[in-house]
């Protein structure tokens, strides 16, 4: 998955995002709870990898569909971000792809001219 | 295929020469049109990355049904030394243990024949499938850790199933040297719901009849015979095994930049066995692997449970028994004998009975027993007829060798030879591999029901998941009868039987 953002902050957040949109239909999915997802890394990629398996295991260990995000503080070793969102429920919730792992296969962040472009490749 | 100089040995092996920082050759056990249909697959690459790692003996090896995976291919089995070597969360997978399970039973085909859909619906009922499902059970940390110190004798001291289960298991369904205290409170947390659940993906519980039986007096030691119905149960460590691997790629991605040996990808992250950080990492995935256990054993407990329901008759009434539980993702310390002088030149072709020396791994001459920490990732263990951890009743045959094919094929049993205990560190394929990667497989099913398709060959299929069926759709794999007969020819298996699908559910 290729992601972009203007700033290094909406890269993470647009990450983070298309979890839940690979997931599922975030449209059902309404915002009743918040957590605060803190995570390190040795440079940006790691970084990213880290955040996103943080936001990851909110679904795998917590059971919470999340599409809300920000990022409260980042540098490249440290991000602390808020992810928004309520209690998988299979009544009202479907899942199109699980997720499984986010890996570290062929990871990247960098800036670009016009902003940040990142990759990640998900585990489904 | 990547920029990969693959040599031909013989008519089943390949060898990749090692070039750069390989420290041992790459050894592809497969066949011309097998390596044909690879097309542009990267796992030769990642053949050669394995052998890059420190402690590596004598090859990287990988099976026919060799396919890309993270960091190591998927097919891949490599061994290392116990004081040079390390061990590598990467080269046994994230979905630890994953295995799969033979139950047998006494009924034939005709005697479910009218049942069938029942069945099918039945199990799809009562065994929890899909994405992050739930079972019955949740577990107290404290419960929790029995498991995973237990394994599959927590479920039969529970009352799921019988001691006898265990003789019939990898390893009596217990790795030594798991440690509870090495597993995070996250994998805990992702255990706790999960025991006794099939999960998703390729993961299925199937029923079938056997089709065809190539040896005989094998077939007999297992209690095989023609027309006689078993089933099939394909599953993992679900999401403990699974934050297990993660967790400890994320450690080891940190330890390895200390380590000053360079590594091709990250995801080949690992840490020296002697060390700390491979000894945790081992007794991590000890107790991930006795979840396996304990789940698969639960889920056969219930299949027996629902066959009694629907056909109201115990399971004993049926003559359910286990055949055998293998895993195929893991890395196990295995004695093997080596042959400590080589003849040289070292990478010289051909040798009787082996690739290096007159007798491969176990030659006859300047041999010593050592350990070895073996990785198999999508591979199974292959020992032969005599080895010590094998139960009585299969100790003059070999062990029971299970490789689950696609949905609309079937599976095979087979059975482990001297020749591979000599040649692959006792190890074979585990299946029939991916040629198609999910997001394919959906793309190219597009405006199809597979479900339909499977029915029209008369196979009964119930999937929880939206997509599941079209992303495990037979053409999704590769030939599972090729990659068998690949094995078979190369001697590191023997064809036993091969069993057709009659019902199958998945997540």
């Amino acid at each position: 998955m290729e992601i972009y953002g203007k700033t290094v902050e909406e890269l993470f957040v647009n990450a983070a995002f298309a979890i839940g949109d690979l997931m599922t239909d975030l449209q059902n999915v309404e915002v009743t709870r918040a957590r605060r997802i803190v995570a390190e890394g040795t440079d940006w990629e790691d970084l990213l990898v880290n955040y996103l398996r943080e936001a990851l295991y909110l679904f795998n260990g917590e059971g919470l569909l999340l599409g809300d995000y920000a990022i409260i503080e980042i540098d490249p070793r440290h991000v602390v971000g808020e992810a928004r969102g309520e209690p998988f429920d299979p009544d009202r919730h479907r899942i199109n792809t699980e997720i499984k792992a986010v890996t570290y296969h062929q990871a990247l962040v960098r800036e670009t001219e016009t902003g940040w472009i990142g990759r990640v490749v998900f585990d489904v | 295929m990547s920029e990969i100089r693959l040599e031909k040995i013989d008519e089943y092996r390949w060898m990749i020469p090692p070039v750069g920082g390989m420290r041992v050759p790459g050894i592809i056990y497969s066949s011309e049109e097998l390596i044909r249909e690879m097309g542009t697959d990267e796992s030769p690459k990642q053949v050669a990355n394995v052998a890059h790692l420190p402690g590596i003996v004598k090859y990287s090896l990988a099976m026919p049904d060799m396919h890309w995976g993270y960091g190591f291919p998927i097919g891949g089995v490599a061994a290392f030394d116990m004081e040079e070597g390390v061990i590598s969360p990467g080269g046994v997978g994230y979905d630890i243990n994953c295995g799969c399970r033979l139950v047998t039973t006494r009924l034939s085909l005709d005697d479910i024949r009218d049942c069938l859909q029942y069945l099918v619906v039945a199990l799809f009922r009562d065994i929890p499938t899909g994405v992050g499902s739930k079972g019955v059970l949740k577990l107290s940390v404290k419960e929790e850790k029995n498991v995973l110190e237990k394994g599959a004798k927590w479920a039969v001291d529970q009352g799921y199933g019988a001691p006898d289960d265990l003789e019939a298991t990898e390893d009596r369904g217990r790795m030594e040297g798991a440690d509870p205290e090495k597993v995070s409170t996250k994998a805990l947390e992702r255990g706790r719901e999960q025991l006794g659940t099939l999960g998703s993906g390729n993961h299925f519980l199937e029923i079938e009849v056997v089709e065809e039986i190539f040896d005989e007096a094998v077939a007999v030691a297992f209690g095989l015979e023609k027309d006689q119905i078993a089933i099939l149960i394909h599953s993992g460590s679900r999401g403990l095994g699974y934050q297990v691997c993660d967790d400890y790629l994320a450690k080891m991605v940190k330890h390895v930049g200390d380590l000053g040996f360079p590594l091709p990808d990250k995801q080949l992250s690992c840490a020296y066995l002697r060390s700390n950080q491979g000894r945790d990492y081992l007794s991590a995935m000890a107790c991930a692997a006795n979840y396996a256990w304990a789940n698969r054993q639960m889920l056969m407990h219930w299949t027996g449970e629902t066959f009694e329901r629907v056909l109201h008759k115990s399971p004993r009434e049926i003559g359910m028994r286990l055949l055998y539980d293998v895993c195929h993702n893991i890395a196990k310390i295995e004695t093997f004998t080596v042959d400590e002088n080589p003849p040289s030149p070292p990478l010289e072709k051909g040798g009787k009975g082996g690739f290096f020396g007159k007798g491969g791994l176990g030659g006859f001459s300047d041999e010593r027993q050592v350990k070895l920490c073996v990785h198999r990732k999508g591979a199974t263990r292959a020992f032969p007829p005599g080895h010590p951890s094998l139960p009585g009743r299969y100790l003059k045959v070999g062990q029971p060798i299970l490789i689950p094919g696609d949905m609309g094929t079937g599976s095979y049993v087979l059975v482990g030879t001297e020749k591979a205990f000599k040649d692959t560190f006792g190890s074979t394929c585990h299946g029939a591999g991916r040629v198609m990667s999910r997001n394919q497989a959906t793309r190219a099913s597009s405006g199809r029901s597979i479900a339909k398709e499977m029915a029209k060959r008369g196979i009964i299929v119930m999937a929880t998941g939206k997509g599941t069926l079209r992303e495990e759709m037979p053409e999704a794999y590769k030939n599972l009868d090729q990659v068998v007969q690949v094995v078979h020819e190369a001697g590191i298996s023997k064809k036993v039987a091969r069993l057709r699908s009659l019902g199958c559910i998945k997540g």
